[in-house]
């Protein structure tokens, strides 16, 4: 496959630009954070759901748009230059993919069409510990008659605050697999802790005390849990970096239009070697992102067996030059850099928690060394 | 239509197969283990086997030195589409280039593009049959990165030009046959005074000297001209206008010296690391050398995919200049990372300069003539300079 936008993902990403040019600018975000931490603005969800966003990769036998996930990818890279706050991650990136994944006909046929209508907000609950670690798992589910119970404590749940359902990873007592559940948010026995981070957005610490889970709410079957979370990790790993692209291109823009406005000693700042040269690697940084943003959703929409590693390089590459790219950002802008007054700041406060969110870099070299064997 | 082109491609496809099959001997077919296996041609070209000698004359009377110029020309005339499947096809076997040769990477091209078709159809059909071993000349003791400041003059004396001066990092300068020069024809203005030409090195005046490398190595000479005579008509391109050709040319000098660290395709780095630290559960002992390589190999990966990027950016038409301009500051940084890796992995054994055992340093001396990738060929803060102006358009003072 050439690695290139076709025609109609070009549309998309000229249209999705228009719309959040209009409807998402970044003052929004800053609104948002000043109404008390806003996580969610409903007209604007509304016109995100019209538009199509949340049946983008639903498949067409569910009345999905199956646009795939380079589609996908465009709206979120244009999210990241606006720093757009909607449940699009939770919902659409994270939710739908494990749901597409799941063998529960009956329940998928139901959130799917939920979530496509905008009626239903969803995510997943599966860490458990200070880092992330698909691995920790200490979530019990346990039979009692007729139905399942469920206990454990998550932490940092994406859009929990605001979610109707949260799909929830445990594990039967003595077993290695894990099963996927879906949990009704505002059932007995499910407390939240919100806790908000840096980039004034809001992550929850979950806990699960005896929370009556019907069979029907299965998402996994004996043996394919781990399996589906997963690959659903791996897909939400290429979205967070494609969304990272979005975060540096634009903060990259900025500090390139200021550093050519900005006078010191009498001429502009851009003029000065020191600063072209580190702006020079930080374009070529970020064009080597863009390849591996763009192979890594190809690698999701042709099922590609790499798929573990072309996410894992995506996480890793962008884990690094986000943070290149927003130090820079911060110090061109010198003094005004770390002032609230002006937006930069913004973009270096998403992308380290974005970095954070399964995995960082550190995380996938090693990740990257172990599946390439040594 | 479309289904003819298909099927002529198919039926090329199939025949190349089997030709080269056929002809490409056993050896020819095994990975280069020594610079010393290329065939550069020349005056003085020297076959190191005779299965090369029978590889260069098989792919030289089928007119695949240079496959892809007009047969007019000397090439075979293969369009780009049939060109790509000879590629292919001797990739998928193996088979090493008949033929290397700097008339073919760099002054082809410049010629095609400026030169008379009187100079075409002569030196183009010399470069096809390997006749001329060329070389490049345009760095001066004084002239390395601000090039335009060339002082090797080229004085007109009616039916010839008289030239004077000396060129340095004349790569393989002392095996050269004929070198294509940057002169000054113009002393009164910076880079509209320069004009491109083309002198044999055996006229009389001309002199190379070797320079030892910090690898004890030698690729590069100084080249000195002592009132060389050269004829008129070695002059390519419009008097004073040579800066175009130059820079022209040093676009495909900075592909080629991009692509230097991933020529290398013997084992991949953590290959060797594996085989050289103890083993532990599967997981390398030492932590901090693993996440090195790990980070490396994953850029490598990452370039790779932006080679192709670029190259499929640019046939479906979006200009793909913008990244390939990063290619020679990139590729070569990445080489010199790899290098430098490779003494942590190595240990001890890797700073050994003279044994058997090490094959004469090997190790150390890859990693000391890896301290010229990112100088020669336009410097590391030259590139840089480039993307700055040309790509981000940020002011000069």
């Amino acid at each position: 496959m050439a690695l290139v936008i076709n025609e109609e993902q070009q549309m998309l990403k000229s249209s999705t630009k228009e719309f959040l040019e209009s409807k998402s600018p970044l003052t929004l975000m800053r609104e948002l954070r000043d109404d008390d931490y806003n996580q969610f603005k409903e007209e604007l969800w509304i016109e995100m759901v019209e538009m199509g966003w949340t049946a983008l990769t639903i498949p067409e036998k569910y009345n999905g748009l199956n646009f795939g996930f380079v589609g996908l990818g465009q709206v979120l890279e244009e999210m990241g230059r606006k720093l757009t706050v909607s449940p699009i991650i939770s919902t659409v990136l994270m939710s739908t993919s494990l749901i597409s994944l799941s063998k529960n006909e009956i329940l998928k046929n139901k959130l799917f069409q939920e979530i496509m209508n905008g009626s239903k907000l969803c995510t997943i609950a599966h860490e458990e510990g200070r880092h992330h670690n698909p691995e920790l798992n200490n979530s019990l589910i346990s039979k009692n008659d007729d139905h399942f119970i469920l206990n454990g404590k998550k932490k940092f749940v994406i859009d929990g605050s605001i979610s109707d359902y949260l799909i929830v990873s445990a594990k039967h007592k003595d077993e290695k697999n894990i099963a996927l559940v879906l949990v009704d948010s505002k059932s007995d026995g499910v407390n939240l802790d919100n806790k908000v981070h840096m980039d004034s957005r809001i992550y929850s610490d979950i806990s699960f005390e005896n929370v009556k889970i019907d069979k029907m709410n299965f998402l996994s079957t004996d043996d394919d849990g781990s399996i589906i979370l997963d690959k659903t990790l791996d897909i939400t790993r290429v979205g967070l970096a494609a969304e990272m692209l979005g975060n540096i291109q634009e903060a990259f823009e900025i500090t390139m239009n200021y550093i050519k406005e900005r006078e010191q000693f009498g001429v502009k700042i851009a003029s000065f070697q020191a600063l072209q040269h580190r702006s020079a690697l930080m374009f070529g940084e970020i064009e080597l992102c863009k390849s591996i943003v763009l192979r890594a959703l190809q690698a999701i929409d042709s099922n590609d067996n790499d798929l573990p590693k072309f996410a894992s390089l995506a996480k890793a590459k962008l884990g690094l030059v986000s943070k290149l790219v927003t130090n820079e950002a911060v110090q061109m802008h010198g003094g005004i850099g770390v002032t609230d007054d002006v937006d930069i700041g913004f973009f270096l406060k998403r992308t380290r928690v974005a970095h954070r969110i399964l995995g960082d870099s550190n995380y996938h070299l090693d990740r990257l060394a172990k599946l390439n064997n040594y | 239509m479309e289904t003819k082109t298909k099927v002529d491609l198919t039926s090329f496809r199939m025949e190349t197969r089997k030709w080269l099959e056929d002809n490409c001997p056993n050896s020819m077919r095994e990975p280069l283990t020594d610079v010393k296996q290329l065939y550069w041609g020349g005056r003085n070209g020297n076959f190191s086997s005779e299965d090369q000698k029978i590889w260069f004359e098989r792919m030289l009377e089928k007119k695949w030195i240079v496959p892809y110029w007009e047969t007019k020309y000397g090439g075979g005339g293969l369009t780009p589409k049939h060109n790509n499947i000879l590629n292919q096809e001797m990739a998928r076997l193996g088979c090493r280039k008949p033929h290397i040769n700097f008339g073919i990477s760099m002054l082809g091209p410049a010629l095609l593009k400026f030169a008379s078709e009187e100079q075409k159809v002569h030196y183009l059909n010399k470069i096809c049959k390997g006749e001329i071993r060329w070389v490049q000349g345009y760095s001066e003791p004084n002239a390395g990165s601000d090039l335009a400041n060339l002082q090797t003059k080229a004085e007109d004396k009616g039916d010839h030009f008289l030239v004077t001066g000396s060129k340095v990092w004349t790569s393989f300068g002392d095996k050269g046959d004929w070198i294509f020069c940057l002169v000054r024809t113009d002393t009164s203005s910076k880079h509209t005074g320069v004009s491109f030409l083309l002198i044999d090195m055996a006229s009389k005046g001309v002199i190379t000297r070797p320079i030892k490398l910090i690898s004890g190595k030698s690729p590069f000479t100084e080249t000195f001209f002592d009132a060389v005579k050269v004829p008129k008509k070695n002059l390519v391109g419009t008097l004073n206008d040579g800066w175009t050709i130059a820079k022209y040319l040093l676009t495909h000098e900075r592909q080629m010296i991009g692509g230097i660290g991933e020529t290398d395709k013997k084992k991949p780095l953590s290959e060797i690391t594996k085989e050289v630290l103890e083993q532990n559960n599967g997981s390398l002992l030492c932590e901090s050398i693993r996440n090195k390589i790990s980070e490396l190999e994953m850029n490598e990966k990452i370039f790779e995919l932006t080679i192709q990027r670029a190259m499929d950016e640019h046939k479906a038409g979006n200009n793909s200049g913008a990244i390939s301009s990063f290619f020679k500051y990139y590729g070569t940084e990445l080489g010199i990372q790899k290098e430098e890796l490779r003494l942590e992995v190595n240990g001890f054994d890797s700073t050994e300069w003279t044994s058997e055992e090490s094959n004469n340093g090997r190790e150390a001396r890859h990693f000391c003539r890896s301290k010229g990738y990112s100088i020669e060929g336009g410097t590391h803060e030259i590139q840089l300079n480039i993307i700055a102006k040309r790509v981000l358009g940020l002011p000069s003072k």
